[in-house]
């Protein structure tokens, strides 16, 4: 890889530690993957920010690196493992409080945004078509690959950060136009008639193409909180962070269909929601926000459980970023939410908070959510939201 | 055999090798460096203090901490030679400062080999 003059410096010490170390990292990566250069990025999101996965040692590596690094891009972060202004309703201990909030004052004093979201790009990092970006969080770079158009690679934690502390991003993979070429056409003939749909149809198109970039044909329409929650499934059970949708998605227009073909019909559809549901009737958790909700889907929350009442043995939560709650305040859809029995989880998600052996069974329309909670040892239902909310007031799945 | 710097230093050990790539996170123990996956060949061995060589790593990001974890704990491998370096690992050994060689071809290493890793060069003693 060939370096600047100023590059060369930082990777001797010019800019202290953090620099250092970010520098030999990105160099290491760049000349794995064989990037000929580095490239600046736009905006950075950092992954790796609950306690729970990162552990002592990750807060130590923070610390260290803390003690002289600062962001040079706007950087924002992925959910933590708890709601980091009221943790106590959400069921969390106080030690792993105490923890989580080194953590958050390790990134705090980095100059990172405390954002805690895995929708970035609903809260104001948001990269415009074609730009470069160097984000962890595969539903995030998958949304801002194939939704936005924009240009990263699916990083992890500290390859984040490096690139934080420097600004730039070893050139590879996805950065370069000759590796975002579709190599496999999907033809879906499948009918998507509820929001899980879109969770289903993810897991079988992860599943069928695996590395490939898929160009997918047969979908008429699709808002932002079903490609959304497409993006997060499609990237948990396959691997490439990057698909096109024709017409929906940006240069879809002006891209051949690959050769290649598979489809997908309305018995793989089935098959998913076989492969991803469990066999319980009883739900002792419900969440919903796997990828962060949206201010439009908490409205439609609010909507669903305006009168009702959630079931004493259920555990509801609303997953979302603060900002949106903060919307949902104003409007009155957080009151209404409580007063049924529902819960704000901000900052904090069903993947990331430390919930191994709380819940027997979730409820959830995500299948990304449905995925991580099985690694939390809970049985599994992926559902309409309309579905989840019924079982919330049950207690029930029918 | 010569191959590519990863992560640089100096360092001689015994060799602990495997044909299998090896997940930190969650596949070794970060107090007392034994390996824990299952069915992994080299389930139950401590990794502390070896040079560890194996195809390549895989798994969740975190196990780059995991490294650093063992290093800090006094437990890690002295140094670690991969057949292909991907970005667990590579991420892991530098920020704790572990010395880290690939392209190697580690069919010419056994377990037991006091093995050299010095300027991106192996030697088998």
């Amino acid at each position: 890889m060939i370096l600047t003059k100023n590059e060369e410096q930082m990777l001797n010490g010019k800019d202290g530690y953090a620099v250092k170390k970010s520098m030999e990292i990105l160099v290491a990566l760049g000349n794995i993957y064989g990037a000929e250069k580095l490239i600046e990025v736009g905006s950075v999101q950092v992954a790796g920010v609950s306690y729970h996965n990162l552990g002592d040692a990750g807060l130590e590596f923070l610390n260290e690196l803390a003690k002289d690094g600062k962001v040079k891009v706007l950087t924002t972060l992925n959910p933590a493992g708890m709601d980091l202004e009221d943790w106590k309703k959400l069921g969390i201990n106080e030690e792993f409080a105490r923890k989580q909030n080194l953590v958050i004052e390790a990134f705090s004093k980095m100059g990172i945004i405390i954002s805690c979201t895995c929708t970035p790009y609903l809260i104001g990092n948001l990269p415009r078509y074609g730009e470069h970006i160097a984000w962890s969080e595969s539903s995030a770079v998958t949304f801002a690959n194939s939704v936005i158009g924009a240009k990263t690679n699916r990083e992890g934690g500290p390859s984040a950060l490096a690139a934080a502390f420097v600004g730039k991003t070893p050139c590879y993979g996805l950065h370069l136009d000759e590796n975002r070429v579709p190599d496999t056409h999907v033809k879906v003939n499948a009918k998507l008639s509820k929001f899980s749909d879109w969770g289903a149809l993810g897991y079988c198109i992860g599943k069928k193409v695996q590395s490939k970039i898929p160009y997918i044909t047969g979908i008429k329409n699709a808002n932002v909180d079903e490609l959304k929650s497409f993006c997060a499934s499609v990237v948990t059970f396959g691997s490439k962070p990057l698909f096109y949708i024709k017409d929906i998605t940006p240069v879809s227009e002006n891209v051949h269909p690959p050769k290649e073909k598979i489809t997908i019909d309305n018995k793989d559809i089935r098959e998913a929601y076989d492969a991803i549901n469990d066999e319980t009737e009883d739900i002792d958790f419900v969440c919903i926000g796997c990828p962060h909700a949206s201010i439009k889907e908490i409205a439609q929350i609010a909507d669903l459980l305006k009168g009702k009442k959630i079931s004493s043995e259920t555990e509801f939560w609303v997953a979302t970023s603060r900002p949106a709650k903060q919307l949902a305040d104003k409007r009155g859809y957080t009151k209404i939410i409580e007063t049924a029995g529902g819960k704000f989880a901000c900052d904090t998600c069903m993947a990331v908070a430390p919930l191994k052996g709380r819940f027997r069974a979730i409820a959830t329309t995500s299948a990304k959510g449905c995925y991580y909670s099985r690694h939390n040892l809970m049985l599994t239902k992926m559902g309409s939201l309309e579905e989840c909310i019924a079982a919330g007031v049950s207690g029930k799945w029918s | 055999m010569k191959g590519r710097i990863i992560s640089r230093g100096v360092v001689e050990s015994d060799a602990l090798k495997t044909n299998q790539p090896i997940s930190f996170y969650g596949g070794v123990d970060p107090e007392t460096s034994e390996i824990l996956e299952k069915g992994h060949e080299l389930q139950g061995k401590r990794i502390k203090g070896k040079i560890l060589v194996f195809p390549t790593g895989k798994g969740s990001t975190v196990g780059s901490y995991t490294l650093y974890r063992l290093k800090k704990g006094g437990v890690a491998p002295a140094g670690i030679i991969n057949g292909e370096c991907e970005t667990v690992v590579a991420v892991g050994a530098i920020i704790s400062e572990i010395p880290c060689i690939d392209k190697i071809d580690i069919s010419q290493i056994k377990t037991g080999d006091i093995v050299r890793i010095e300027n991106g060069v192996v030697t088998i003693k």
